[in-house]
């Protein structure tokens, strides 16, 4: 049963609010595919933002590729800026293990060695792995350990769901 | 067991062995993983970590430092251990057969097994034996397959043409001995090809080459009219005099790609060649270095391919 959850536009506009007076115009805003590269055009756009948009693809650094071999992703990462000295702030839908947060930091190391980066995500749901904490969070959230915060995108059109995980 | 020796029971890639029987879905996962490669390639840093830890043997029964090279970054780039064999050279020469040279290195812990050899089906017979989790990569057996080129080729062909579903391909001249060309028509017409032609003297194509799905040329002029895509393969040095061929000369003038025959293809045709080159045998100087050329890309993109394939297998442990 899905549990009633925020609204993913009232996050973002959260997440505006919070931003606006900690980015400056070389500050590259970067979303990890694929919620946060739909959350990051948002921000890209709300914010203004005057450095291109960027977006990771993290699955060649992911760590669970020995128990379940490589993900299927066509995507690659691009970043139309100079990494090297920049003012970063990765975006990602939701934020749980840290795990991503830790392969999207390898990957864009790969580009070069940015001045700072910082994390905004849509939804904090707790469930750390590791030692990694937003800069930025449109909500914290308690989830149940075996439900997985999953955002969907119809046409444009944002929304949170709570599944259960297949055990 | 998987009737299909390169694929376990849930139809995963284990092995790369050939691409006849390949299905069209697995080919395509390999190219569109190879593609996030093409732009690791492209980065400062060239390396992943996908397969840290692991260890590549580069076996090969038969010298090719070309290929060997391709696979031996390819590996590296993906943070594996490569160990380079040449064992044409050394525990053949001793009498070891094939399988105790291989037991011997999977007791030495290999994770994956790239093996090139002049017979036609060692890689087969070497995947076979292996234990569960250990890998094997055909990198050129006789002339039954050369996947990972057919592979590159297909590859190369999307990134300048987008749709296979209309294309007409020729492959023109050595067909007989080519193992690329076989993992070439393989892949094509899996792909969905509808027009894939073979072109060259009759003394140079395999019987009944037709089964394969391909249309059979002798007339050059007529092979490459209106062709998307024109592969040329290598003339190999010992059989360009002898009872196949009156002479190199002769094959140039008759299946060289001059810049004449080039415009009976489409004029955005593209043109491959696996490499290495005959200049002025099978390929004139102005094509190969030309704006139709693809040939150095092909090699580009080939290193992406193999760390296509070696994170794959890899994966499906």
């Amino acid at each position: 049963m899905a549990a009633p959850l925020p609204d993913p536009e009232r996050l973002l506009e959260t997440l505006v609010t919070q931003m606006k007076p900690a980015i400056g115009p070389e500050t590259g805003l970067v979303g990890i595919y694929t919620g946060g590269a739909w959350v990051a055009e948002r921000l890209h756009r709300a914010l203004g933002a005057q450095t291109p948009l960027g977006l990771l693809a993290v699955t060649l650094h992911r760590d669970d590729f020995g128990r379940i071999g490589l993900h299927r992703e066509a995507r690659r990462s691009h970043l139309p800026f100079e990494v090297e000295g920049r003012d970063i702030v990765l975006v990602d839908d939701v934020l749980h293990t840290g795990r991503t947060i830790r392969a999207a930091l390898n990957e864009l190391w790969d580009f070069g060695r940015p001045s700072r980066v910082r994390l905004a995500v849509l939804a904090d749901r707790g469930g750390r792995e590791l030692p990694v904490a937003p800069d930025f969070a449109g909500a914290r959230l308690e989830l149940d350990p075996g439900e997985a915060l999953v955002l969907t995108n119809e046409g444009g059109k944002l929304r949170l769901a709570a599944v259960r995980r297949p055990a | 067991m998987s009737p299909d020796p390169q694929l376990d029971a849930q139809g995963r890639l284990v092995h790369l062995l050939t691409t006849e029987g390949l299905p069209a879905e697995i080919i395509r996962h390999i190219l569109d993983t190879a593609a996030q490669f093409v732009s690791v390639n492209e980065r400062e840093v060239k390396k992943v970590p996908l397969l840290r830890g692991k260890s590549i043997f580069n076996v090969f029964f038969e010298n090719s430092t070309r290929t060997r090279t391709t696979f031996e970054i390819a590996a590296k780039r993906l943070s594996a251990d490569v160990i380079n064999l040449n064992i044409g050279s050394s525990s053949t020469a001793k009498g070891e057969t094939l399988l105790d040279t291989v037991w011997n290195l999977q007791a030495m812990d290999a994770d994956m097994f790239v093996v090139r050899h002049s017979e036609a089906g060692a890689p087969h017979l070497i995947a076979r034996h292996v234990k569960p989790g250990v890998h094997v990569v055909n990198a050129g057996d006789g002339r039954h397959a050369h996947p990972t080129q057919g592979l590159l080729d297909m590859y190369t062909i999307r990134h300048y043409k987008k749709d296979f579903s209309r294309l007409t391909v020729a492959i023109v001249g050595d067909v007989l001995h080519s193992r690329v060309a076989r993992s070439q028509i393989h892949a094509l017409t899996t792909l969905g090809v509808p027009d894939v032609r073979v072109v060259g003297p009759k003394t140079l194509l395999p019987k009944d080459v037709e089964r394969l799905g391909v249309r059979v040329f002798h007339d050059v002029s007529a092979g490459l009219r209106d062709c998307d895509v024109v592969i040329t393969l290598r003339l190999q040095n010992e059989r360009m005099s002898g009872p196949l061929l009156p002479s190199a000369g002769e094959f140039n003038k008759t299946y060289g790609l001059t810049p004449e025959k080039l415009a009976l293809a489409k004029p955005d045709a593209i043109v491959m060649h696996p490499g290495p080159i005959n200049r002025g045998v099978e390929i004139d100087s102005g094509v190969a270095d030309g704006s139709h050329s693809v040939i150095m890309p092909q090699v580009t993109f080939g290193i992406a391919v193999r760390m296509a394939v070696m994170a794959i297998l890899a994966g499906n442990a």
